[in-house]
This record gives C-alpha cells, structure tokens and sequence, in this order.
C-alpha cells in the first residue's frame, strides 16, 4: 500500500468513504510524521493530538453510523496559527499573545470543523503574518523541506512546509501581498488568494483588514479546490464577506483546460530582480500554456510599478490600528505588572518584550502615514495607487482571461539572508501585491526547478474577481501538463527527510 | 482647588460676546449593541453582556446594527438635516483601558446626517434657531470605576475596574454649528436646546434619552469675543454636563471665568474642564494643544453605508409631530398660557397629561392633579411623575368621580394617596375607605336641620339676607358628616329649607 502520508486529501477522503482506510489510521499516520520530522521542520507551534484523533474517531463513527461523509471528512489539516480556535492556542507567531487561550471559533474554524476536516495543530508564521520568510516568528524559524537552511516563504511558512514535508496534505494561509502563494512557489505546492471577501475573515487575526484573505494551500490543485470549496461562502459576520455562490472551483479543478484561453503577459513583471532560472520556468510555462491551445497577450499595467510602495502605506497603516488593541489589559502577555507600575508603563513594557522588530517597524510606519498632515501625502495617495491598480487590473481583463507571472522573484533564499535588509524581503512580494491591492484572485502552482539552484519555481495566475474557478480551471490544464512531463509531481523530487 | 477668579455676568455680557458649541451623545435604545449581538439592557452584572466583538479580542470583526443606522436617519430627519447618500464608518485612533480594541468605530468626513437646525422656543416665546453641523453614528466606550483614589478620578487611584457591558453601545452624537447672537441668554439657549433636543429623541422613540441614567449627555463649549467682533476666541471643552439646569449653570460660569480672565489681559487656554454639580464650578482638564491626533481613516471592517432615498422619505413620512409643534396645539386646545405649559414640561407632566385626557378626563381635571398633588409626590419621592405608582386611567376615574359629584375636592386626594399607597384602583379605594360623598338625602337633610337648630342665630341671619354666613353651617354639617358630603349640595338644602335664594 502507498506511504498515507503521500496521498492527496481527495485520495485519502475516498478511501475512507469506502472503508478502505479510517480516519484515525490517516491521522496517526500524519501525526507520526509530525513527530518524526518536525524537530526538524518547525512547521507546528502547536499539535492538537488529542483534539486530531478525537475529530478522527467522529468521522470513523459517522461512516459506519452510515452517515453522509463530507468530501474532504478525515482529511488531515494544518491551520494557520492566525485563526482563532476555541481552546487551543493561538499565538499569530508572536509573544504577544503567548499563553492565549481563544473562546472561540474561526467561522473558517468552525466550517472545517463542520466538514469533518481533522485539524492536526497551528503551523508557524511571521508574526501577525509581517514577513516573507517566517523567520520574523516569535518562536523561532521554519525550514523549507527542499533546504532546511532556506526560508519556506511567509508569512504563511508553517503551513508551506507542512505541506511539502508531507506532514499534512492540506493546509490554511491567509495572504495580504502574497503569504500563502510566495510560500506554495518556494516549496513546491499550489496556493490560492481567493477574491476578497470570499473567505471569512471572522476569527482571522487581523494585519491589514483590506488586503488580509484566507485561503487553501494543498499538493494538487483538486486539492486546493476541494478546500477551498469548503471554507468559502458567505459570513453574516463578516460584512467584507461576498453574498454570492461560491465559483464552481471544484468542477473547474476536474476540468482543467486552457484551449481558446487569452492569457495575459504583464510587462512590469520582469526586468532586473529575477532570477535567471525563474524566469526561464516561467517562459517555458507560457509556451506550454501556448502549446496546450492558449493565446499570449503582452500587458501594459503601469501602475504595477507602485503596488509595493503604496502597499508598504496601507498594510502598516491598517495595523497600527489593528494591533493597537494589544495593551496587557485583556489577554495575553503582560509585562511588569508588579503594583508599582502604571497601566501605561505596563502596556509599554508589555509592547517592549511581546512584539518583534518588524512589527515595531511597521507600526511606527503606519502611525506616521495615519498622522494629520501626512495622511493625504501617504494614506490619500497609497489608496489612489490602489485605484488605479484595480482599473489596469479591469483594463486587462477586458483584453485576457487570466494574468500569468512568476509567483516571487527568487526561489528561497537562506535563512538570515535577508533578515537585517527589510527592502530585500519586501521584494519578495513584487509580483503578488498587485492581486491584494485590487482584491482579485490567484493561485501559485509549480512549474519546476530553477536549474543554478534546484528549488522549486511557482508560477502565478491571477483572475478577475469572483472568478477564482479560472485559476483552477487553467491551474488543472498547467498541472497535468506539467507532471506528465515530468513524469511525476514535482515534489517527489524534494529530498526526503 | 484653585480658586477662580470670576466677574459678574452682566460685566462679562457688557463686554463680550459669548460664542457656543454643544455636542450631544444619545445612546440609542436598540435591543443590541452598535457591531454586535450584545444586549444593551442597563444594569447587569458588569461584563456580562460580552462577545469577542465588543470585547475587541483579536480576529473578532464588527456588523452594522441597521436598527441604529435607522435611528440616525430618523434623528438626522427630524433635525432638518441632509442625509448622505453614501458615508463610511472611521476609526478614531486612541488609547484608553475601558475601549477595548483601542480605536473607537465612528464617522469622519463622512456623517450620516448634515447640514440642519432645530428651532428651539425660550421661555418668553421667542424662537432661537440652532444650526446642526452633522449627526453621526458611534460606538460607546466601556466603563472604569478608579478604585483608592480621593476623586474618582484616574489620579491617585491604587487600581481600576473595568466594565464592558457598555462598550458598543450604539451612540449618536450631535454637534451644532457655533452658536451665535444669543447674547445674555446663551445659557438659557443651552439650555433650552438640550431640552427640546430631548424631547425630539423622545418623541421619535429611539431613546429614552436620559440624562440622570447618562443616555444623553452634553460637552459645552464656549469662547468668548468682544462685543463687536467678528473673530471666535479660543474655547473651553466643558465635558459631560448631565443635566438641563447643569447646562445653564456651566455656560453662565464659563462665560464668567473667561471674562475675568480676559479683561485682565490673559489669554484662555483650550483644554477640557470638569463640571461640578455642587457649586456649578468647572475646573481644568487636559490640555488640547491641537497636537491630538486621533488618525482617522476610513474602517476597513465595515462596508459602506448608502441609505436608499425612497427609504429615507418613507422615514419622513412617517416622522411624528415634533415635540414644539405639539406642545403648541396641546397649548391651544388646553387654553393654558406659554409659561404653564412649559412648567407642564419641565415637570414632565405632559405625557401624562394627554394620557389622561385620551383616558376620558378634561384637561383642567387631568392638568389639576399632574401639577398639583402628584407632582408633589413625585417630587417627595424623588422620581419622575412617569414612574409614579398611579396610571393615567385611575387618574381620569378620580376626576370622573369628582365631576359625578361622587367626591369632593379632599375625598379625592384621600383617593389619590390610596392609589399610590397601592391599595388598589380609585373605586377599590372608595370603597375599602368608605370615602363616598355623603348623598344619602335623609341623612343629609337629618344633618342639615341638626345644625340649623343647634346655630338658630345664624340661621337668623341667613333668613334676614346675610347669605354669607351660610358657610358657618355648611361647615357645621361637614364636621357632623366627618367630610364626607358634596359641600355645594349641603350649601343647597340649608338655603332651601331656610327659605333664601342662593
């Protein structure tokens, strides 16, 4: 029989509904995994082995209760440590909220928990998701399974190496400039932004409110759309929430195709910065796109060329309001609470010690912009930039059906290579701020090694808003096309732990 | 404290000219909080109407309470003010314990409603205009009690209790347009403003708008410029003035201290001040240099709201008679002067009033005993005449029985005081009182030739024209009939049967 731990969610929940593998057997399995590799790894702050095996021995009882199972029940699962899950810690990768215990549930908590997905424990994470690395993490670095002494991508890059490292076959990300696709493209596995507002951001921790979005991370794209499907729709609780039907992303992972397709090349996004392998996989992708019947379009989207910029106004901006509500006086960390000090001395110190450097840094850089008399030269004009990102965006998509790019610049790069220089990790994200800025849809999805370094290179589709089925639909077409090429899915090429 | 110079008012009004602001918060009477499902009831054991929203906990997010954008409108409306079309919510930047995500949910550049006024009538008549500048909706914040310290303030305190139960209380804060040309009566205007403002919230039952329970409170700012100028002068912040008299009180003392500090050649400082209930004192707050910087951007957790027009005008339509409008009518058809009926409302009696009126009463009858007995017992008890354990109805049927003859005038207090008492309706009272009016004839009229035999002098005189003295007898027959008869009745059977006209 197949190593479980190989085996994608869609294959592991058929083989539980019939009978052929339990749900418990499946957890173990990753959890023995975990086990044996993590130390290694560090992708989990947090295992919830009594709470996996619990939601395991549920779906076991209900199968042969002869109950209905959900297409993704028993699947194993490795959730972001940036969403709230009742009873277990969440930390959001910082001291500051060490030791916090949530009293409630995500809606994306509660909507895996719903579908029978068994939640294995909270994966690493830049702290409050500030970081394109995870090495900005409070409680220490993850490795990327391809080179333990590389970055996995981040902020998302516990759930990354997770992933590759086949320590769960799903995972959760949330993605404010590219925190789930940066790390699907340095570690070989597919990411997907959904469209603003299609996942719930109730119980998300928040960075930046109006780029933050949640979405699935897998090994295949069925997978992807299999999660996706489950934790997207509409959140009364949410008001950014979308009120419309999910897009039909599973159907559309079944049915991969690119014939007739109007791809679209965008000029920005190239040029001095890349690395010479990743820009050959990603010319190779398009004329694989080209071979299997699609037809390249050339984009002119000059506004491109501020995204990072006016990005690096608005998320800090939006989270030095956000996190301001980390004061000592509710929850988590308190610093110096001794009786001789005051409530504001106390919040001080507790700052001092709980948050990170690059969370300070930000914070101070969002204060700034927010202030009276800088707003409008910094805050104003970020959000006019946002503007016009959208309306190239629209222009675009009235010439193609879907934008493709390299997902991130570089593959990864070591660990403590860029930690000092902050310019050099913002860029890891030039290619996917844009897609945040307008609030539209993309998926990074491997398009193999770069040749100088042998590291996975991600390939980038962005669609129109609300139409997140595209991404899987040509994702499905640029996957199997890949993988028959190769022979095999790219991943099986990492070296085994 | 530091003693405060003062000059008399009408030096102060001799030589400057007093310019207001007044910002008013109404906590709305919606069922729920203003982002969440929390219930709003006051009272409770402290923290206990909590969720992850009102409590900021890290990834809770907040949801518009359509209840309380409706309210906004509807005050909006009532205030003559333009509503927006489309206006967001911003986050006013702040830090404090008791606001929990340390931002307050408000509104910007953007208000729900701008641009009105409300006409507001003084005690002599004459109506002032009032400019609104704009009606915005916002959260509360929760509440600290400041334990060990001598003040109840921050200062000295050992430590702080805080309670959440108030915070995301929906609140509607409204801010008039710098008042001016109110002269000598600026306080009086302040005061009279609030007043009607309250009985607009009232009247439109969006909130009880309480000032002794903090469901409406007033900041009274106030500058002064010298007589003839046009430029404003630099202001005081007067913070949560809580009641209508406080109102007055706190301008007429700003205007005071500002003068005495400007004539003799200081300059006002723009800080907030503490008002004080005692002796109608404010004393210095904290200073605002202008260096508050609340950075206020437009929240990104809420969608924008974009009240549909036809749904405005069908809240139009629907407004009810304002209160100055109907206090006129109620005037008119009450035929009281404008000095009654604003003692009517100042006593709160008019609800009450109509009550009892649409209950079956006349208006003097029900006017009668709202302003005179019950409105002592209201006052005696210190609560207002509304909470008083009497209804309109039993009030109506005490002034039916006075008006069948049924009662007399102190038979019926003696009722009144029953009810009260809770010793049932008017009838109940009557009867376990045994209160009746003596209309029993024969024992009247037994009553009636006692007393003229045991007075024959007097009845001597009645009979020789001097019908004055009738009340001698009158009163005789009273006693022997322990009050208990219809005096004009008695006044009626002594004349008859001594044979006199009355």
């Amino acid at each position: 029989m197949t190593d479980i731990i190989k085996l994608t969610a869609a294959e592991i929940a058929a083989r539980i509904a019939a009978g052929e593998l339990t749900a418990v057997e499946v957890t173990e399995a990753h959890l023995a995994r975990i086990e044996a590799v993590d130390e290694k790894v560090h992708a989990f702050l947090h295992v919830d082995r009594e709470g996996a095996l619990a939601q395991a021995r549920a779906v076991d009882a209900k199968r042969a209760a002869g109950e209905k199972l959900g297409p993704l029940a028993g699947v194993p699962l490795a959730l972001k440590d940036i969403f709230t899950t009742e009873g277990i810690p969440t930390t959001v990768g910082s001291k500051i909220l060490e030791g916090w215990i949530p009293p409630y549930d995500a809606t994306l908590t509660k909507r895996l928990k719903d579908a029978d997905v068994v939640i294995l424990g909270k994966t690493n994470m830049d702290e409050f998701a500030m970081g394109s690395s995870t090495e900005n993490s409070a409680y220490g670095p993850t490795g990327n399974p391809w080179d333990l002494t590389r970055i996995p991508g981040g902020s998302g890059g516990g759930s990354s190496a997770a992933l590759a490292s086949y320590e769960a076959p799903l995972a959760i990300g949330t993605d404010t400039g590219g925190s789930i696709r940066q790390p699907a493209a340095v570690t070989g596995t597919v990411g997907v932004k959904p469209t603003y507002g299609a996942v719930s951001r109730y119980g998300m921790v928040a960075f930046s409110s109006s780029l933050d979005q949640g979405g699935p991370c897998a090994r295949t794209v069925l997978d992807a759309a299999l999660l996706h499907e489950v934790i997207a729709g509409h959140d009364p609780l949410d008001s950014t929430s979308i009120d419309a039907p999910v897009p039909p992303v599973v159907e559309a992972a079944r049915n991969g195709s690119v014939a007739g397709m109007r791809v679209g090349v965008v000029k920005q996004f190239s040029g001095e910065g890349y690395q010479a392998g990743v820009v050959q996989r990603f010319n190779e992708s398009v004329e694989l796109l080209k071979s299997l019947g699609a037809e390249i379009v050339e984009l002119d989207c000059p506004s491109f060329d501020l995204a990072l910029s006016a990005y690096y106004l608005i998320a800090p901006s939006e989270c030095s309001s956000n996190l301001a509500r980390f004061d000592a006086m509710r929850y988590g960390l308190r610093v110096g609470d001794d009786g001789t000090k005051s409530a504001e001395d106390v919040t001080a110190l507790t700052r001092e010690a709980g948050f990170g450097d690059e969370v300070k840094r930000r914070i101070i850089l969002g204060t700034y912009a927010l202030s009276s008399g800088y707003y409008d030269a910094y805050y104003g004009s970020a959000q006019k930039v946002r503007t016009l990102i959208t309306r190239d965006f629209e222009k675009a998509f009235e010439q193609v059906d879907v934008i493709v790019s390299p997902t991130t610049p570089t593959t990864a790069f070591p660990i403590g290579e860029r930690a000092d220089d902050p310019m050099a990790m913002y860029l890891a994200d030039l290619c996917t701020i844009p897609t945040n800025m307008a609030g539209n849809a993309a998926m990074s999805l491997p398009c193999g090694l770069a040749p100088e370094d042998g590291l996975p290179v991600g390939l980038q589709i962005i669609a129109p808003a609300l139409k997140d089925d595209r991404l899987y639909k040509v994702g499905a077409a640029v996957e199997a096309a890949f993988v028959e090429k190769w022979g095999h899915p790219l991943l099986e090429e990492a070296p085994s732990l | 404290m530091t003693v405060i110079d003062l000059v008399s008012y009408e030096d102060a009004l001799a030589s400057y000219d007093p310019v207001m602001g007044l910002e008013v918060h109404v906590e709305l009477g919606t069922k729920t909080k203003m982002f969440c499902g929390c219930s709003t009831e006051l009272g409770a054991e402290p923290n206990s109407q909590t969720c992850p929203t009102c409590l900021g906990l890290p990834g809770s997010l907040p949801v518009v309470n359509a209840i309380g954008v409706e309210s906004a409108v509807k005050i909006g409306l009532a205030l003559n003010c333009e509503i927006a079309e489309w206006c967001r919510f911003a986050r006013k930047n702040y830090f404090y314990p008791d606001m929990p995500k340390n931002f307050q949910t408000s509104q910007y550049d953007e208000p729900i409603a701008f641009n009105g006024y409300l006409d507001v009538q003084l005690e002599d008549g004459e109506i002032f205009r009032v400019e609104i500048e704009r009606a915005h909706m916002e959260e509360d914040t929760g509440k600290s009690t400041h334990v060990g310290g001598a003040t109840g303030r921050i200062h000295g305190a050992s430590h702080s209790l805080l309670d959440y139960n108030r915070a995301g209380i929906p609140l509607i804060e409204i801010v008039t347009k710098p008042i001016e040309g109110a002269g000598e009566r600026a306080p009086e205007v302040a005061k009279a403003y609030v007043a009607e403002l309250r009985e607009v919230i009232k009247a439109l039952d969006v909130s009880e708008a309480r000032m002794d329970k903090g469901q409406m409170r007033c900041d009274v700012n106030l500058s002064l410029r010298p007589n003839g100028t046009e430029k404003f002068g630099t202001r005081s912040e007067t913070k949560n003035v809580n009641s209508l008299r406080s109102v007055e009180r706190a301008a007429r003392f700003e205007i005071q201290r500002h003068a005495a500090v400007l004539s003799s050649g200081g300059t006002i400082v723009q800080e907030t001040r503490h008002f004080h209930e005692e002796d109608g004192s404010t004393t210095s707050g904290r200073i605002k240099d202008n260096a508050e910087d609340y950075r206020y951007f437009p929240e990104p957790d809420l969608v924008p709201v974009a009240p549909a027009r036809a749904w405005v005008e069908e809240l139009r339509a629907a407004l009810p008679e304002m209160p100055r409008v109907r206090r006129n009518r109620l005037r008119e058809e009450w035929g009281v002067s404008e000095h009654d009926m604003q003692s009517m409302l100042n006593a709160g009696a008019v609800d009450p009033i109509v009550a009892t009126i649409a209950a079956g009463a006349d208006a003097a009858g029900a006017r009668k005993w709202w302003m005179g007995e019950l409105a002592r017992n209201a006052n005696e008890r210190g609560v207002a005449l509304d909470e008083l354990p009497v209804t309109p109805a039993q009030v109506a049927r005490v002034v039916a029985l006075v008006a069948a003859g049924d009662l007399n005038d102190k038979l019926a207090r003696q009722v009144i005081e029953g009810v009260l008492a809770g010793e049932g309706d008017p009838d109940a009272v009557v009867e376990k009182r045994g209160l009746k009016v003596v209309s029993d004839e024969g024992a009247l009229g037994a009553a009636v030739d006692e007393a003229i035999a045991s007075n024959a002098a007097i009845a001597e005189k009645i009979r020789g024209g001097k019908v004055a003295a009738v009340g001698a007898l009158v009163g005789a027959v009273m006693k022997t009939t322990r009050g208990q008869a219809d005096a004009g009745r008695v006044k009626q059977l002594i004349l008859e049967r001594l044979g006199v006209e009355g």
